[in-house]
Order: structure tokens, then sequence, then C-alpha cells
């Protein structure tokens, strides 16, 4: 039998390094896959990690990397407190979606309206759209008991079907000629979200994502709230005896997240999608979770996942334009990434052994 | 050479990364004696007695039973040689019963009957009370001991180990142990008999061998010597005595009233009726067995669970729906028995578990805000008055040893000069110069007019410690009566008595 036993030496370094080796095994097994398929491996790995950044398109793609890479700091930077803490919010795509339609819901209602006060006000509704929808599970966990795993995770596909709705009934553009989604808020000067710095890519969100990422280390190195939120993920029962009530830590990390997930969800439907429609929810919450955990739930390092997890998103279609690689290639990546950290994880805290069973 | 000896050490030596745990250990435990190995906790007993039961293996040395070289390459072959051990901590199934739980620790058990019968008879032949088929959930500590002793038995061992097993029991208990392993001895079996406490092994032991940092220091016959000789022996150097002088009680502090709880979990225990009075400058002592309600207790005073309106006052406030950090903002705090996981988290440095419980009182956090060189100077100021001994604040909780762990927790809450404090087995698991700090550091904060109460398993400590005495009993807290004068054996009586003292039915 294969047995794990504990390692008792493992080193500082290893938090640092288990994230830059997942990501060469992830280089690694990805060209070997795409050899069997018949695709030139070196080409392939290059199109993705390399031309987005330096290749002869990049002064198309590398402004794309803030666009992408932006929402997922957002979403990331306010799951990994709760997951700090051992909440663990799966349904960041949900509360995404959530955001993106109660701050478009502002815009909508506003229409034509020239005032400054529409965006920040749109701003507000997305966070607290996110806010309320990450606050269901919290709710059904403190009263009930309910997993809020299964539940924020549910609420997804509830939130996906609200976003049809949204976008086939009340929100449908009446100048659409009969087609689905709303008006596009790029259009639409006093609530759209443009590109800050031509060229740049960087909007509102990026400025966002920034803040949340200072924030969120402020709260959890320098705050007593972040304090108790790390207590409490180790040592739950030392974080009640310092007098952390879980129920508010629930709710706390899960509006939190929710609220950040909401912004990043308004930033994105004001900005580079620019309406609601069907397909608000592209999975940048279900990739934050990956961009959280390769960022070893460290601000700084979220910064740097969020980065990575862009480019594998610009380089997948990129590759998926110049070599013809199939659409799924981008999810093969992300899915191997978290697959090997976690599997380097695992080696760099236990040992495998074999022994005979008693 | 003849060796009439039913076990035989010689030169034993075992390492660990960084310790020598046992080094040239040797020692015989003759037929029919009961021989005490005593020691502070670290200084190798449970190394060695590991490796006669062949859980661990020696590096040197040689082991000899019966004669026969004994080097068992597990439990198993062990037990098979004749050695059985009866652990601190059971291995019992609560949801079956006694003779299911025996039998499924036995390597060819008879049928149910014939087992059933020969548990009887067992318990009868040696003075141990059980009913074969009542269900472990229900029994008693020493209950449940008593199918560990049986199930040992039932093998008809050469060697019986005993793991400190008196430190569950009320004192009959331990009294009717003793007399079911006298009755062993007589028979023949030899007896290695695990302790720290000094005067169970000089009643009852026939030989002690002294352990001290993993060499053995002595080996005298216990009964010629003092207790103060024996503790000198084992900690190496005169024992301070403790000091209880110069305290007197003052105005109330604490009041709790009428303080009822159901149990928070499935294992745990309800509270029911509490009340007591606790004064400036006093200790009250709160004895029982462990699993009566004492982590319990500690979690309604500590605020972690809150109580009905009126249930609990500090100098006349009522503190019952108030939260932890309130609590410790008004006076009232507690440190409870897990070191590890409740009292400090593992993980974190000396410096971040100030944060735990002193932000408030020792302006550690301000507005939410930690101020990291005030909590490291506070971690610093602990370490020195409580001589921890530590490379730093820097250092992880779980980096140091149980009893400068212990050191640090009280030392943590004793310096924030609260109003009362509680703590629960404050020496728990600490070598015996760490308790006796920790125990003066309480008795000079009652003398500086605060109130203490003292959650023990240990009735000495309580007797040394408390002005009054009370016990906790299945959620019940009894009158308190003053410590001097009282008997073990009227504590015996108030914490129960002996639970099954019933002859077992056959």
């Amino acid at each position: 039998m294969i047995r794990l036993v504990p390692r008792t030496d493992t080193a500082a370094l290893l938090q640092v390094a288990t994230p830059v080796m997942a990501v060469l095994a992830t280089m690694l097994a990805g060209g070997i896959l795409f050899a069997i398929m018949g695709y030139d491996p070196v080409a392939a790995i290059r199109t993705i990690f390399w031309d987005p950044l330096f290749g002869p398109a990049s002064g198309y793609s590398r402004p794309q990397l803030l666009v992408k890479a932006a929402p997922l700091i957002l979403i990331a930077s306010g799951l990994a407190v709760g997951f700090r803490a051992g909440i663990w919010n799966i349904g960041a795509e949900g509360q995404y979606i959530i955001g993106a339609i109660a701050g478009a819901a502002v815009a909508l209602a506003a229409y034509p309206a020239p005032e400054m006060w529409i965006f920040p006000a749109m701003v507000i509704a997305g966070a607290a759209g996110g806010w309320a929808w990450g606050m269901i599970p919290a709710l059904l966990r403190n009263w009930f008991g309910a997993s809020e795993i299964l539940v924020s995770l549910m609420l997804v596909y509830v939130a996906q079907r609200i976003a049809a709705w949204m976008a086939f009934g009340p929100m449908k553009n009446p100048e659409g000629f009969g087609m689905p989604g709303s008006r596009n808020l790029q259009q639409y000067p006093a609530a759209s979200n443009p590109e800050l710095i031509a060229g740049t890519g960087a909007h509102w969100g990026v400025v966002a994502a920034l803040v949340a990422i200072l924030a969120t280390w402020f709260l959890m190195s320098r705050h007593i709230r972040g304090f108790h939120i790390r207590a409490a993920g180790i040592a739950p029962r030392a974080a009640r005896f310092a007098g952390v009530k879980p129920e508010t830590l629930v709710a706390f990390c899960l509006g939190l997240s929710g609220a950040l997930a909401g912004m990043a969800g308004l930033f994105e439907v004001a900005g580079p999608a620019g309406q609601i429609t069907d397909q608000v929810g592209v999975g940048y919450g279900f990739t934050a979770i990956i961009v959280a955990f390769l960022g070893r739930l460290h601000p700084v390092g979220i910064l740097l996942a969020g980065l990575l997890l862009a480019l594998t998103y610009i380089g997948g279609e990129l590759a998926q334009l110049t070599l013809n690689l199939p659409a799924a290639t981008v999810q093969v990546f992300q899915g191997m990434l978290l697959f090997f950290l976690l599997g380097f994880d695992l080696l760099t805290r236990f040992r495998i052994t074999r022994r005979v069973t008693a | 050479m003849t060796d009439a000896a039913v076990f035989r050490a010689r030169g034993i030596g075992k390492s660990y990364p960084g310790v020598r745990a046992n080094d040239d250990v040797s020692f015989a435990v003759e037929p029919g004696e009961i021989h005490a190995l005593l020691g502070e906790n670290g200084a190798g007993k449970s190394t060695l007695v590991k490796m006669i039961y062949g859980l661990v293996r020696p590096d040197q040395g040689q082991m000899l039973l019966n004669g026969q070289p004994h080097q068992p390459a597990d439990p198993r072959a062990a037990r098979a040689a004749g050695v059985a051990m009866v652990f601190q901590h059971f291995s019992l199934f609560d949801a079956l019963t006694v003779a299911e739980n025996i039998a499924l620790g036995m390597e060819n058990p008879p049928p149910r009957r014939a087992l059933s019968v020969r548990i009887a008879q067992v318990s009868q032949d040696f003075g141990l009370p059980l009913n074969p088929a009542r269900r472990v959930a229900t029994l008693s500590a020493g209950e449940r001991q008593r199918v560990e002793i049986i199930r040992c038995l039932l093998q008809n061992p050469r060697l019986l180990i005993m793991d400190e097993p008196t430190s569950v029991l009320t004192p009959q208990e331990a009294d009717l142990l003793f007399a079911t392993l006298r009755k062993l001895a007589d028979g023949g079996t030899a007896i290695l008999y695990i302790s720290h406490k000094l005067e169970e092994i000089r009643t009852h032991c026939d030989r002690a061998t002294i352990l001290r940092g993993g060499v053995v220091v002595d080996s005298c016959d216990p009964r010629d010597h003092s207790a103060r000789t024996l503790a000198a022996m084992m900690v190496g150097g005169e024992m301070r005595p403790i000091d209880r002088s110069g305290r007197q009680s003052g105005e109330v502090l604490l009041q709790v009233r009428a303080l009822s709880q159901a149990a928070p979990a499935a294992e745990g225990t309800a509270l029911k009726g509490i009340a007591l009075t606790l004064r400036a400058g006093e200790i009250l002592g709160i004895g029982g067995v462990a699993g009566n309600g004492q982590d319990e207790l500690l979690a309604a005073l500590s605020g972690e669970i809150r109580s009905a309106a009126g249930t609990i006052l500090l100098e006349g406030a009522d503190l019952s729906r108030q939260g932890p950090e309130a609590r410790r903002s008004a006076g009232l705090l507690a440190a409870p028995e897990d070191r590890l996981g409740h009292a400090a988290v593992p993980d974190f440095s000396l410096t971040d578990n100030t944060l735990l419980t002193a932000g408030a009182r020792k302006g550690l956090v301000r507005r939410g805000l930690i101020d990291r060189p005030a909590a490291r100077a506070y971690a610093e100021a602990v370490i020195r008055a409580f001589d921890v001994r530590t490379p730093g604040p820097g250092t992880a909780a779980k980096a140091l040893s149980g009893g400068n762990l212990q050191k640090f927790v009280i030392g943590r809450e004793v310096m924030q000069a609260p109003r009362v404090l509680v703590v629960n087995q404050p020496t728990w698991g600490v070598d015996a110069g760490a308790a006796a700090a920790v125990r003066q550091s309480l008795l000079d904060l009652a003398r500086s007019g605060a109130g203490v109460i003292v959650i023990s398993q240990d009735l000495d400590e309580l007797l040394e410690l408390s002005d009054r005495f009370c016990a906790l009993n299945e959620g019940r807290l009894s009158d308190p009566r003053p410590t001097e004068g009282l008997t073990l054996d009227q504590i015996g009586l108030m914490l129960g008595g002996a639970h099954g003292m019933e002859v077992a039915h056959l």
C-alpha cells in the first residue's frame, strides 16, 4: 500500500519554488500533449507563452494582458482571504455575473443621462450585487450549516440563467433589432469603463485590482481582522478563544470575495465586454481560484499568477488563430497548472512510502 | 549466568535527531515486583517502554525477557513474547460493548460466550468489577481502563507495563487499581509502572528506577525515601518550596449563578446549575475527572460559549452575553487546557500569539491595527519574566516544549494583570520545574489581589494551591469546602467516588 507520511522539514523556499515548478511541468506536459496531437510542441509553447508579449503581433496582445489579468486578480485577492480562513467560495463566477447585471442595471435605468455619478454608482451596485450573491451561501451556512462550497457553486448556474433571462428579456436593447443582449455600454460615455491610457489596456478594473492587492495585503498582515482570519484557518479553536465569531468570519469572507467578484463583473461589462449577454460569465471566477492558489494566497503572488493566467488566455487564442490548436487548449493548460501545483504541494509536505499493510 | 529477572535492560541507547532519548540504560524487573519508572516529562520513560513494547527499536544495548533476547519487531511480537501494555490514552470503540472491544484487541478471540465467561472470571479474580455486556460509551474513565487491563490480562503477560494509569482516576479508583496490581504481582507477574506521582510510588511500588535526561540516575526502594528526596533525584536539585503566604481574601470579584448550558457537541458535557463565588486574593480549585464539564466551564467563563443573561458577573457587571474580547477588556481572562491549537496557534510565532489575547489590554492592537514592535516587546517580556526557553519571540509556538509553551501561555495572561484568571490543567504534561514556576505565578497573581480559578485533575496541585475546593462531576459543581483539613478520601467522595464499585454482574 502507498502511504503519505508528513514531512517535518518543509523548506520555506519550496513555498515559492512549487508554483514555478508547476508552470514548467505544465509547459513540458503541454508540449508532449501537442506533440502527440501532431503539432510542433516548441512552436505551440512559444506561441502561448512568448509571442503574446514579444511576438510579431504583440502590439495587439500586450494590452490584452492587463484586460484579462485585472478581473482575475481582483477576484482572486478576495477569494484568497476566505481561503486563508478555510472558507471556500467556489462561486465567484456567479457573483461576477450578478455584479455585472446589477451594475449594468444602474446604467440602463439611467440611460441616457450624462451625469458623472452614474459610473461610480454602477461600481457600487456591482459590488453590492456580488456581495448579496455571496451572502446567500454565507447565511445558509450560518443558519443551517449548509456547505458554502456546494451552495456557492450551484448559485453559479442560477446566475447564468438569470443572465440569459436578462439578455433576452428585461435588459434587451430596445433598439437592437430583436438581437439578444443589452445596450452596449461602451457607446454610453457616462457608463463606460474606457481604456485610461491608450495602448495599455488599463481600465478602471486594473486600478481596482491594484487597490485590492494593496488592501488585502494590508488586511492580512497589518489588521487584527486579517490576523483572526489566518488564525481561524490554522487553528479554529484558538481563533474562537481569541474572540472570533465563526459566523461573522463566514459572512465577512464570502461578502468580501463576492463584492470584489461583482466589481470585476461590472468593470468587464462596462468595458471590454460592453453589454449583458447570456455569455457574460467567461470563466474568470473559476480561473481566479487557480490564480489564488498559484499565488500562494499571497497578494504579490496573486499579482504574478494573475498575469500568467492572463497570458495563457491570450496565448491560447493566438495558438488557435495561428496554429489551429483546439479552443479547449486554454482550459487544458489551466487544469494542468492546478493539477501540477497541487501535486507538487503534496510532495513538498508529504513523503510517499510503500508499506506492507499489517 | 542465571537470571531470575523477568525483564532486564543492558546499556540501552536511543537517539532521535538532536536528542539523546536514552543513554546506557540498564535495569531489571524481578518477578512479582511492582517496579516504578520515575522521571520528568522528557526524561526518556516513554521511549524506553516503547522499545520494550516493540514500537521503537533501540540503537544500542540488549533487552532480555525471561533470560531470552527480546527484540520485538512490532507490538504483536512483543505481546507474543509476554509483554502487555496499558496506555495512558485508551483505544476503545465507544459504540461497542466491553466484550466486543476486548475481542477486537485479541489475536485469536474465543467465541463470544466463552469470552464473556473469561472476562467475568478475570474481573472477579482481580477485583475489577466490569460487566462485559455494557457499551463502552457509558463507562467512566476508570472503567475504560479496566477494559484495557482485562484485555491485557487475558494474554497472561509476564510483564505488564502501565503508562501513568492514575492520571484519569479518582483516589478510590486508584486504590482499586493498586489492589489489582498487587494481586497480579503476587501471582508472579512483573509490573513496570510509569508515573511522576511520588506519593503513589512511595506507597505502592517495590522498586524505583529514576531517569533524568535519558540516563538512569538512581535505583532505590521508594519506601525508604521521602517524596522530597525522590523529587530531588528526579529533577536533579532541591525543589523550591511553594510560597503561599501573604494572601487575604477581599471583596467578591466573580459570581456565577445558575449557569446551565447544553452540551456544545455530541461528545461534550452539559453544565447544570453551576454556582460559585470568587473573592479577590483567593484561589478556587475545581477538581474532577476529565470529561465532566471542565472544557465547557472554561469556555463559558472565557466567553467562547455565551450563556443566559445574569449568569456570569464580574464585579457586578453582567458579562454572560459578552464575547471573549469584551470579557478580557473587563478583566476576566482564561487559559485553556490545550496549549497547541486552543491557547496558542501552533504555526504562529510567539509574537503573533500574544495578539491572540493581549491585543486590547496591552495596547498591541489599536483601532484594529497591529503594533508588531509592541507585540514583539510583550512577547520578549513574557519570555524573560517566565523563563521561557526559546531562541526568541520569532519562534513558532509548536517548536517549544510543552512546559515552555505553557509558561508562555500562562505568562501571557498573568502579565496582563487580570482581575480574574481561569486556568484549566495549568501543568498538564509539564515538567516539574515548569509546573512549580506556573503554580508560583498563580499564587503571586492571587497575592496581588486577583482571583484565580484553577481547574485541574491533579489533586496534589489543587491541594497545594487552592483556598477552597469544589468538584465538578457530570456538569455539576459541588459546594466549595476549605482546602485546609480536607483529606484525599473526602475529595474522592466529592468527585463522585469510584464509578462502578458495585460487584460485576455475571
